[in-house]
C-alpha cells in the first residue's frame, strides 16, 4: 500500500517513445553480404554509365546551331530538337497556323485544370468538356471565320496525342459504366452481352484493333459511307479503354455495399439516379489507383496509332529525325518525346495520390 | 387502372382498411421455405414488435412490405395498395414506408445533411432549399443538429442511427419498419436510439419492428409478434405475450432472451 502512494505523489514522468535505430550510411550500403555485392555492382555500372552519358547528352553535345553540319560529332544534338520542335510538336499542320493546335493545347490543360478539383465534378462539368473538345475539334479543323481548312489528315503531334487520350478515356468512361453495371446486371441480356463485349476486346491486342477499325472496316462498310480515318482510330481507342475502364468500374461497384442500394430503394430514389449519385461516386473512390493506372496506360497506348499512320507525338517525333540534313538523330528525339510522356504520365500519378489522400482525409468508412 | 392517389383517399376513407395487411404470404429463396403462409393485419397507429430466433424470417417479412424482397404467393396491400410486380404501385408503397436498418446504410461520401435532403431531391424532386429545411428540422428532432456537416464515418453508432432515422423520416412515411435498428450498436449506444424510437411511437407514427429488445417491447408495442421458422407462432399485447404465452416455442424463446 505504501509504494501506491508513493507512485501516485511522485512527478509524473512523461515517457517519449525511444529513438528509432539509426543506421550508418555504411551498414545500409555493405551491412551483409547481399547488400555489399548489390552496392559494388550497381556502382560499377554507374561508373560506367554516367560519364559517357554525361559526356553525350552534355559535355560533347550541341545545344545552338542551325546548321545540322555542327552536329557531326559524338556528342547529342539538342539543336536538332530545337530546330524541329514546331515539327514534333504539331506535325505537318500548316505552319502558319500552328497557333491553333497551341491553342488546342491551352484549352485541353485548362479543362484538365477545372477538372482538378472534385467539388466541381457534376453535370456542368461534362457538359463543359464536350462544349470544349467540340472548340477544339472546330479550332483544328477550321473552315470558317477566315480558318483554313486543315483535313485530319494534316494534323499532328502533341495535340493529336492528347486529343486521342481524352477522347479515347472521356468517351469510353459512360460505355465502361454501362458495361460494368451490365456485367452485374440480374438481366441476362444485358449480362450476357456486356461479358461478351469485354472479354472479345480484352482478348485482342490494341494493335489488332486499329487495324480492324481503320482496314477492315472501311471494307465492310457501304463504299459512299467514309468515316474519317483519325475518327476510326477514335473509335478503335476508345472501345478499348471502355473494356478495360468496365472491369476497373465494376471491381468498385463490387466493393460498395449491397445496403446502399437498399436504402436508396426504400427511399424511393429511381435506379439511375442511385447509380449517378450513391453508387458510383462510391465506387469510383475506392479503385482510384486502378483508374489511374488504366489512364496512364491509355496515354501511352495512343503511340500505337503511328502503325495506322496517324501522325501523334512520336511518329511526328520519328519522321522529323528522317531529315536527311541532320545525322539521325534519333536519340535525342526520342529521349525527347519520352520526357514529354512522363511528364504527362507523372503529373496523373501526382493527382491520383493527391485524390487518394483526400478521400482519405474525409475519414471515409 | 385507377390512380395511386385515388386509390389512397379510397383507403383514407375506409378507416377499417389496415395499414398493412398480409395475406398468405409464402415466400422461397431458391428451394428454402422463408415464409411460410404468413398472416397479419397492422392498424393504423399500431405498434408491432416482431422477435423470433435468428431464421425465423421476421426480417425477410418486413423487408417484403416495401418490396426489398418480393413474395411468390398470397397479398401484400399496404395502405391500400397491393405490392405486385407493378412498379407504380411499388413506387406509391415505398413513398409511404420509411425504413432503418440494422447497419444504417447512411450514404458514407454525403454529409449528414446531405444523406437526409439528396433522397428528398432525387426522389421527390423538392427544390433544394425545401429539402434542406426539411433535413434540418428532422435532424434537429433525432436531436442530432449540430453534426450536420460531419460525414457519417465520423459519428457513432447511436448517431449514425439516429441520422437514419431523420433521414427516412424526411420522406413523411405513414408506415416505419425497422429491421434490428439496435442489434449493431454498442450497448451504451443502444438507449439513445430507443428513445428516439419512443418519440416517435408517443407521436402516432405506425411502426412494425423486428427487434431483441424486449424492453422497448414492453413499452411501446401495441403487440408483440412472435415468429419461427417462416411462420407467426402467436402475437398478443405485451402484458399477455409476456405474462403467459400461449405456446410452448414462445415460452421457450422467451426463457433463452430473457434473463
Amino acid at each position: 500500500m505504501t509504494s501506491t502512494t508513493s507512485i501516485v505523489s511522485a512527478p509524473i514522468e512523461v515517457l517519449r517513445p525511444p529513438a528509432a535505430p539509426r543506421r550508418s550510411a555504411f551498414t545500409v550500403l555493405f551491412g551483409d553480404l547481399a547488400s555489399a555485392g548489390i552496392t559494388i555492382v550497381t556502382g560499377g555500372l554507374l561508373v560506367l554509365a554516367v560519364p559517357k552519358m554525361l559526356e553525350w547528352a552534355v559535355f560533347d553535345a550541341v545545344f545552338v546551331t542551325a546548321d545540322p553540319r555542327a552536329c557531326q560529332g559524338a556528342g547529342a544534338c539538342w539543336a536538332f530538337v530545337a530546330d524541329k520542335l514546331r515539327f514534333i510538336l504539331f506535325g505537318v499542320y500548316p505552319p502558319e497556323e500552328q497557333w491553333r493546335p497551341l491553342a488546342v493545347i491551352g484549352l485541353i490543360i485548362a479543362g484538365v485544370l477545372m477538372t482538378l478539383s472534385p467539388a466541381l465534378w457534376g453535370r456542368r462539368l461534362i457538359l463543359g468538356w464536350g462544349l470544349l473538345i467540340g472548340a477544339m475539334l472546330a479550332l483544328m479543323w477550321g473552315g470558317f471565320l477566315g480558318l483554313a481548312f486543315v483535313p485530319t489528315s494534316s494534323w499532328g503531334g502533341l495535340p493529336v496525342t492528347l486529343l486521342l487520350a481524352v477522347l479515347s478515356l472521356g468517351l469510353g468512361f459512360p460505355f465502361a459504366v454501362l458495361l460494368a453495371l451490365g456485367r452485374r446486371s440480374a438481366k441476362p441480356v444485358a449480362r450476357v452481352l456486356s461479358v461478351f463485349t469485354i472479354e472479345i476486346v480484352r482478348g485482342l491486342p490494341l494493335v489488332g484493333l486499329l487495324f480492324v477499325a481503320s482496314i477492315l472496316l472501311p471494307l465492310l462498310l457501304p463504299a459512299d459511307w467514309t468515316i474519317d480515318k483519325l475518327g476510326r482510330t477514335v473509335a478503335a481507342l476508345t472501345v478499348f479503354s471502355a473494356a478495360y475502364l468496365a472491369e476497373v468500374i465494376r471491381g468498385g461497384l463490387q466493393g460498395v455495399p449491397a445496403g446502399q442500394d437498399e436504402a436508396a430503394r426504400a427511399l424511393g430514389i429511381p435506379y439511375w439516379k442511385t447509380v449517378w449519385h450513391i453508387v458510383l461516386p462510391q465506387a469510383i473512390q475506392k479503385v482510384i489507383p486502378p483508374l489511374t493506372n488504366t489512364a496512364i496506360v491509355m496515354v501511352k497506348n495512343t503511340s500505337l496509332v503511328m502503325i495506322v499512320g496517324v501522325f501523334d507525338m512520336l511518329n511526328a517525333g520519328r519522321s522529323a529525325a528522317t531529315d536527311p540534313a541532320w545525322p539521325a538523330p534519333y536519340a535525342e528525339t526520342y529521349l525527347f518525346v519520352a520526357a514529354a510522356y512522363f511528364l504527362i504520365c507523372y503529373g496523373i500519378s501526382r493527382y491520383s495520390l493527391w485524390l487518394e489522400r483526400r478521400v482519405r482525409e474525409r475519414d471515409y468508412r | 387502372m385507377i390512380a395511386t392517389s385515388q386509390l389512397r383517399r379510397a383507403a383514407d376513407m375506409m378507416q377499417e382498411e389496415p395499414a398493412v395487411r398480409i395475406e398468405a404470404v409464402h415466400k422461397w429463396y431458391g428451394a428454402y421455405h422463408a415464409l411460410k403462409g404468413v398472416d397479419l393485419h397492422i392498424r393504423r397507429g399500431e405498434r408491432v414488435v416482431v422477435c423470433g430466433p435468428s431464421g425465423s424470417g421476421k426480417s425477410t417479412l418486413i423487408r417484403c412490405v416495401n418490396r426489398l424482397e418480393d413474395h411468390q404467393s398470397g397479398r401484400i396491400v399496404v395502405n391500400g395498395v397491393e405490392l405486385t410486380g407493378n412498379l407504380r404501385n411499388i413506387d406509391a408503397v415505398r413513398r409511404d414506408v420509411g425504413m432503418v436498418f440494422q447497419h444504417f446504410n447512411l450514404f458514407p461520401h454525403l454529409s449528414v445533411l446531405d444523406n437526409c435532403v439528396m433522397p428528398l431531391v432525387l426522389a421527390r424532386r423538392m427544390p433544394h432549399a425545401e429539402a434542406e429545411a426539411t433535413a434540418r428540422h428532422f435532424l434537429e428532432r433525432v436531436r442530432i443538429p449540430e453534426q450536420a456537416h460531419k460525414f457519417p464515418g465520423q459519428l457513432s453508432g447511436g448517431q449514425q442511427q439516429r441520422v437514419a432515422i431523420a433521414r427516412a423520416l424526411c420522406m413523411r412515411p405513414r408506415i416505419m419498419l425497422f429491421d434490428e435498428p439496435t442489434s449493431a450498436l454498442d450497448p451504451e449506444m443502444v438507449k439513445e436510439v430507443l428513445d428516439t424510437m419512443v418519440a416517435l411511437a408517443e407521436e402516432g407514427m405506425t411502426m412494425i419492428v423486428v427487434t431483441h429488445e424486449m424492453g422497448f417491447a414492453r413499452r411501446v408495442a401495441d403487440r408483440v409478434v412472435f415468429m419461427d421458422q417462416g411462420e407467426i407462432v402467436e402475437g398478443a399485447p405485451p402484458e399477455m405475450f409476456f405474462g403467459s404465452p400461449a405456446s410452448e416455442r414462445t415460452r421457450a424463446f422467451l426463457s433463452q432472451i430473457v434473463h
